[in-house]
């Protein structure tokens, strides 16, 4: 059995590491309040130009445009959204596991696909299994605005515009609530599922032509379905890191309780066992 | 007159919610000027400056860059990467991009960064401009 002193060591330990993981859970939780209002807040930006693509790309019959148009595909590009540090719980490894499956259950080369990592998590992740993201970012903010990650999105869609991959997914973590969050896969590149909103087309004169505005538009349509996917990648972070947190808390709490228990009975044993001893003593001076 | 309603977007949220007699605005194609009951039309804009009128008077000035305007019978909204307001613009730090920005123009030959540079210099430019109220 431990000795009282170790016992007493564990305990104030366990209450530091919990000090710390509350900490963090308020953090987080903090953090995961502006993230909401930031992903609300690009809510607006990006209903409307759904609305506009939708009516231009629907409206009018004849408008060609590279991004619109499924290509063979020869290489598939996978745009990954993790976190740069981990005490997430499973936030990364569930994203991370869901891409890898699917990337070893559709290609049998590494020449059919190409990997872009945004958080420090995910390219290591693949460094590892010797696959170099072609781009990666690391270090964004926990806020980031939309000039933060603008480089790594232009680029994104540039490459598709250069052909240096014909179709484009990205994986991220969904927010759904606090406790829930369902990593998620999404075809960004082509354009094919441009749904209309509200179902309600306007038709629109065009200045100074349709094919010139979506040459405009749909950079900025995929850029934005990216930034929103990485908004809300940040509020599942959060939210994961929150629980996470509330997680090891709670087990910091319990696993002080037994200890206590512990230390308490050892406490007890010890004294029952000096007065044993000192009883003892005296009847054999008697 | 007849007003219209004035909404700008980022994607970093609303900067703008506004009722308005006139917009003038910089597209691609040349500047735009829209009252009330302007026929439905979508239109790139340049890096520029959106100028609002109300009671004939110039009511304010909006730098933006790199977007769009959509004009509806009702409404107008002009969907940018990055708007921000005149009165809003630091102009010690616009005047400091613009500084880098030239620097970055007369050291690098490299095409790519050349035109990412000069991006950078005319939005500072215009920042700079709006800020200052010329046109």
């Amino acid at each position: 059995m431990a000795s009282l002193r170790d016992i007493q060591t564990r305990i104030t330990s366990t209450k530091k590491t919990s000090q710390i993981t509350k900490a963090m859970q308020m953090v987080s939780a903090s953090k995961l309040n502006r993230a909401e209002m930031n992903a609300k807040s690009f809510v607006p930006y990006m209903d409307k130009i759904q609305e506009v693509v939708a009516s231009i790309a629907l409206g009018s019959k004849d408008v060609k445009h590279p991004m619109l148009v499924s290509r063979p595909v020869k290489k598939t590009g996978y745009l990954v959204i993790t976190s740069d540090r981990g005490l997430a719980g499973a936030y990364n490894s569930s994203i991370l596991r869901s891409v890898y499956k699917r990337i070893q259950e559709r290609h049998t080369s590494k020449d059919e696909y190409v990997v872009i990592a945004i958080g420090r998590v995910g390219r290591d992740f693949f460094r590892i299994r010797g696959i170099d993201a072609i781009e990666s970012v690391t270090g964004l903010p926990d806020q980031p605005s939309f000039a933060d990650v603008k480089e790594i999105v232009r680029k994104t869609v540039d490459l598709f515009s250069e052909g240096a991959y014909d179709e484009l997914y990205m994986y991220y973590s969904h927010f759904v609530n606090a406790i829930q969050q369902d990593v998620t896969a999404k075809k960004v590149l082509p354009l094919t599922d441009i749904q209309a909103s509200g179902g309600r087309l306007s038709s629109y004169e065009f200045e100074p032509s349709a094919e010139e505005i979506l040459e405009v538009l749909l950079p900025q349509y995929a850029e934005s379905l990216i930034y929103g996917a990485l908004l809300d990648g940040k509020a599942s972070e959060h939210a994961a890191r929150m629980t996470a947190m509330q997680n090891a808390t709670d087990n910091a709490k319990e696993l002080i309780r037994t200890l206590t228990l512990q230390y308490n009975r050892a406490r007890q044993a010890a004294i029952t066992q000096e007065i044993t001893e000192i009883v003892g003593g005296a009847a054999a001076l008697e | 007159m007849k007003t219209f309603n004035v909404n700008i977007v980022t994607p970093d949220g609303p900067v703008l919610d506004t009722t308005v007699e006139l917009l003038s605005a910089r597209a691609q194609s040349g500047d735009l000027g829209i009252m009330a009951g302007h026929v439905p039309m979508v239109a790139p804009l340049q890096i520029g400056v959106v100028r609002l009128v109300t009671g004939g008077k110039q009511s304010e000035l909006v730098a933006i860059s790199g977007g769009f305007l959509e004009v509806r019978p009702d409404q107008v909204t002009i969907l940018a990467q990055a708007a921000e307001k005149a009165e809003n613009i630091d102009l010690s730090r616009a005047q400091e991009a613009q500084r880098r920005a030239e620097q970055r123009l007369q050291d690098n030959q490299d095409n790519v960064d050349f035109k990412r540079a000069e991006l950078a210099l005319r939005r500072a430019i215009n920042r700079i401009n709006a800020s200052q109220g010329n046109l």
